[in-house]
């Protein structure tokens, strides 16, 4: 099965432009609990451009949802400055800016297939003819038009986490916000969501911020993989990808040497983590 | 058919059987009387003989439970839905609806009958009411309040109106809740309407037969009104038992 | 502790003031529907309001402290209401104790031996969805007509058995379910050390069932004074609160106010009887980590 990939590509740009997806200025968060103040969050830089495949990883603890509800405006930050294509994530949130897609698929039960798909369309005034058709599309894109009018319980783990993808995507978002998505599918269907996931960004174009706690998925998927370390939780490295443009990415890649290079240096990244946070400290 | 459906189906039939046709020669042999136990046979010889006024009776206790099944349901809903969203709301209803749940609700129909009158079919209806309330709102709140964390997250990101979310999501999710209420609160709702009739009023229910058939020592008739009651208990709760079921494979339940 | 405490301090306050709030609105349909009441198409759809139908809270609750009869040396209401529940609470909690007995009883024999699950539990549940307490006018007639040897068949032994088995079906259901409600991995950790049926029931089945058994046991406390009280007015028999509904009642058009005490006792009869096993799930509240009701 392996296939040699050409010598590394050009890393995806990483450069500032007016139009960036995500832009983080010192971010931090700060819950609340019983038991006093926890902070979740802190100091956090961060850009997305528009296009670019960025993942979030770490130990658990170290915020990496946490920034991702902030960016969705789930929940509000208690420092720092956060804009969404320029525009806070509210105003983002309230054009429909992002798709976003949990570990849990979160489909209605009630409702077939189809109509789970349509749900953002449908809260938000499209027609019953446009729906349609886009359901339609969306569905064959992740390979399941002949499930259409199934209900959500009829269908495998890994076949409701690609119906919530085909969800996240209704509305064209130029960026996606994924929460582990595939966390809780088993090996196998994971390496192969992977493989359609990269394909359909791909075809989409869309920015994608995506949270995993696995490092090879991390590191196939996207162009620039951002290392957390907990409490608090801050960046402590970012690592850049160095593997072939994201589109071309295949089942080989995983295979190959420099898959695994890049599979080390997040480890490393992640295993040294302590240090280079307590270097940010200094800093 | 398999053995365990044999056994599911074949064993409590047996036993059935057996308690009747234990009870027939109990009966027989130890010469009990009837005030202590008619014979399953003098009970049906009467079923059969009095059965036009069986079923008149079963309508008429049957449609007190209907009409205060639909009023108890109706407040409780609305009550629920007004608790799910007032914290206020929720903490003078929740108290309440315990406290009914435990209180003999019955105790209010001889007030009843002297509020509205003994000629009229209200007091029973509204015991049935508030008997049906306690059931059903507690289980419907329990259902609004099901939202999944995920959900509620989902419906946020796309910026969806309070409307649109209970369109959506919560209504259609404590649709299954509130049917579960419904079937639990059907059994109770019967058993009140006839034991409401118990304390006086209007003669024309089972209940009042059942009384009035005790006290006049026509035990076996007695027992054939017994069984007409029985059989009303059974219709509610197998109607609201398919209401719940085909609620709940509608709503996607395996 | 202290938060459980301090949220069952709240839920009580708020109860008090939900009275109040009916109390309100009481006076209020008192005030403004008119005196005859509101008939649609001939049924009586609102209520009369005269004092006779709706006397004011103020005067159930004076009426409460005057005393029962003109008869001299006549208790006052309020103690006659507290001697009736103390009367009908005994006999519904013997009843109580013998349904509790005697349906956990048939829920191990359900868990012990599948047979007799299925052959009996489809009966016990189908007998909680019957009116089974319609059968209390037929049981109260035994009264005094039953006679083994010295033992003679009393008639609150009617409104007893009429309690108990009130009682007896929600326990057996719900103890069942408890019994079965371990999981595969717990009852195979217990088969691995060679723990033996009884052992498994003292030491995992039990323990277990106690979130299930509680609730029912709530449940069969109410239907037991549910049935107590159904007994009472079916028999006539006296002492209980079964029997100052009846008569409290039958003074209704002279003396508007007892009644409505007559049922202000049989609610605080059902919440001192929920009350009491309350009590019993405090005793057990360290496997009570969750609840679980039907």
């Amino acid at each position: 099965m392996t296939v040699p990939t050409p010598t590394p590509a050009p890393v995806a740009p990483v450069t500032t432009h007016p139009a960036a997806a995500v832009v983080a200025r010192g971010v931090g968060k700060t819950f609340r609990t019983r038991s006093g103040e926890v902070v979740a969050l802190e100091g956090v830089d961060l850009t997305v451009a528009a296009g670019e495949f960025v993942s979030l990883i770490g130990p658990s603890g170290c915020g990496k949802s946490t920034l991702l509800r902030l960016v969705a405006d789930l929940d509000e930050p208690t420092s720092g400055e956060l804009t969404v294509f320029g525009k806070p994530p509210r105003v983002a949130r309230e054009g429909q800016d992002y798709g976003i897609a949990f570990q849990q698929a979160g489909l209605l039960p009630w409702r077939t297939v189809r109509a789970n798909v349509e749900l953002p369309l449908e809260l938000h005034g499209v027609g019953r003819r446009q729906r349609a058709a886009r359901a339609t599309e969306l569905l064959e894109m992740v390979g399941l038009g002949d499930f259409a009018g199934h209900l959500p319980g009829q269908l495998s783990g890994g076949m409701q986490q690609r119906v919530a993808i085909a969800r996240s995507l209704a509305e064209r978002p130029s960026l996606l916000l994924m929460d582990e998505p595939f966390g809780a599918l088993d090996e196998m269907t994971r390496e192969r969501m992977q493989t359609e996931l990269v394909r359909i960004c791909a075809e989409s174009g869309a920015a994608v911020l995506f949270v995993t706690h696995s490092i090879p998925e991390a590191v196939f998927l996207s162009h620039r993989v951002v290392v957390m370390s907990a409490r608090p939780g801050r960046i402590s490295q970012v690592v850049p990808i160095s593997l072939a443009a994201t589109a071309s990415r295949t089942d080989g890649t995983r295979e190959d040497s420099a898959f695994f290079a890049d599979v080390t240096a997040v480890r490393e990244a992640l295993h040294g983590g302590a240090t280079a946070a307590r270097g940010v400290d200094l800093r | 058919m398999t053995a365990a459906a044999v056994r599911r189906w074949l064993a409590p039939v047996v036993l059935g059987a057996l308690a009747l046709l234990g009870w027939q020669l109990f009966v027989q042999v130890s010469g009990v009387k009837p005030y202590l136990l008619p014979a399953p046979t003098a009970i049906w010889t009467q079923l059969v003989t009095v059965w036009p006024l069986v079923w008149r009776s079963a309508l008429a206790t049957g449609t007190n439970v209907l009409v205060g099944l639909l009023l108890g349901a109706l407040a409780a809903v609305g009550a629920a839905l007004l608790a799910a969203r007032s914290r206020v709301v929720d903490a003078l209803m929740s108290p309440t609806a315990a406290a009914l749940a435990v209180m003999p609700i019955v105790a209010l129909a001889p007030a009843l009958n002297t509020m509205f009158g003994t000629t009229t079919t209200t007091p029973r209806r509204l015991i049935v009411a508030v008997v049906v309330f306690a059931p059903v709102f507690v289980n419907t709140l329990r259902g609004l309040r099901q939202v999944l964390p995920v959900h509620r997250d989902l419906l946020r990101a796309y910026a969806a109106t309070p409307g649109q979310l209970a369109r959506t999501v919560t209504v259609p999710g404590a649709l299954p809740y509130l049917f579960t209420g419904l079937r639990i609160a059907s059994s109770t709702g019967v058993i009140a309407a006839i034991v409401a009739e118990y304390f006086g009023g209007l003669q024309n229910g089972l209940g009042s037969r059942i009384t009035a058939a005790a006290s006049s020592s026509a035990y076996a008739r007695a027992w054939a009104f017994v069984v007409g009651a029985i059989a009303l208990g059974l219709v509610f709760y197998l109607v609201t038992l398919a209401a719940e079921q085909a609620v709940a494979r509608r709503q996607g339940a395996p | 502790m202290t938060g459980g405490r301090y949220r069952a301090l709240r839920a009580t306050a708020y109860g008090i003031a939900a009275l109040l709030l009916f109390c309100l609105v009481w006076e209020l349909v008192k005030a403004v529907v008119p005196a005859a009441g509101v008939h649609v198409l001939g049924a009586s759809v609102l209520p009369r309001t005269d004092d006779h139908a709706m006397p004011h809270v103020w005067d159930v609750v004076a009426r409460m402290g005057r005393s029962e009869t003109s008869a001299r040396g006549a208790d006052s209401v309020l103690v006659a209401m507290g001697k009736a529940g103390w009367f009908t609470l005994r006999v519904a909690l013997a009843g109580w104790l013998v349904g509790v007995v005697a349906g956990m009883a048939l829920a191990v024999l359900m868990a012990r031996r599948r047979l007799a699950e299925a052959a009996v539990l489809p009966w016990v549940v189908l007998s909680q969805t019957v009116p089974l307490i319609a059968l209390a006018p037929l049981v109260v007639g035994w009264g005094g007509r039953i006679h083994l040897g010295a033992f003679e068949w009393q008639r609150w032994m009617s409104v007893a058995a009429i309690a108990s088995y009130l009682a007896f079906f929600p326990v057996a259901v719900g103890a069942l379910r408890g019994l079965q409600s371990p999981t595969p991995a717990q009852t195979d950790l217990f088969r691995a050390q060679a723990a033996g049926w009884w052992r498994t029931l003292v030491s995992l089945r039990l323990p277990a069932s106690v979130p299930y058994v509680v609730p029912a046991l709530r449940l069969g406390a109410a239907t037991a004074v549910v049935g107590a009280i159904v007994a009472e007015v079916s028999t006539g028999a006296p002492g209980g609160i079964g029997r100052l509904i009846i008569s409290y009642a039958q003074s209704a058009s002279g003396d508007p106010g007892k009644p409505w005490a007559a049922i202000v006792a049989a609610a605080a009869l059902g919440l001192v009887a929920a009350g009491l096993v309350g009590l019993v799930g405090l005793l057990l509240r360290r496997y009570r980590y969750a609840e679980v009701s039907s």
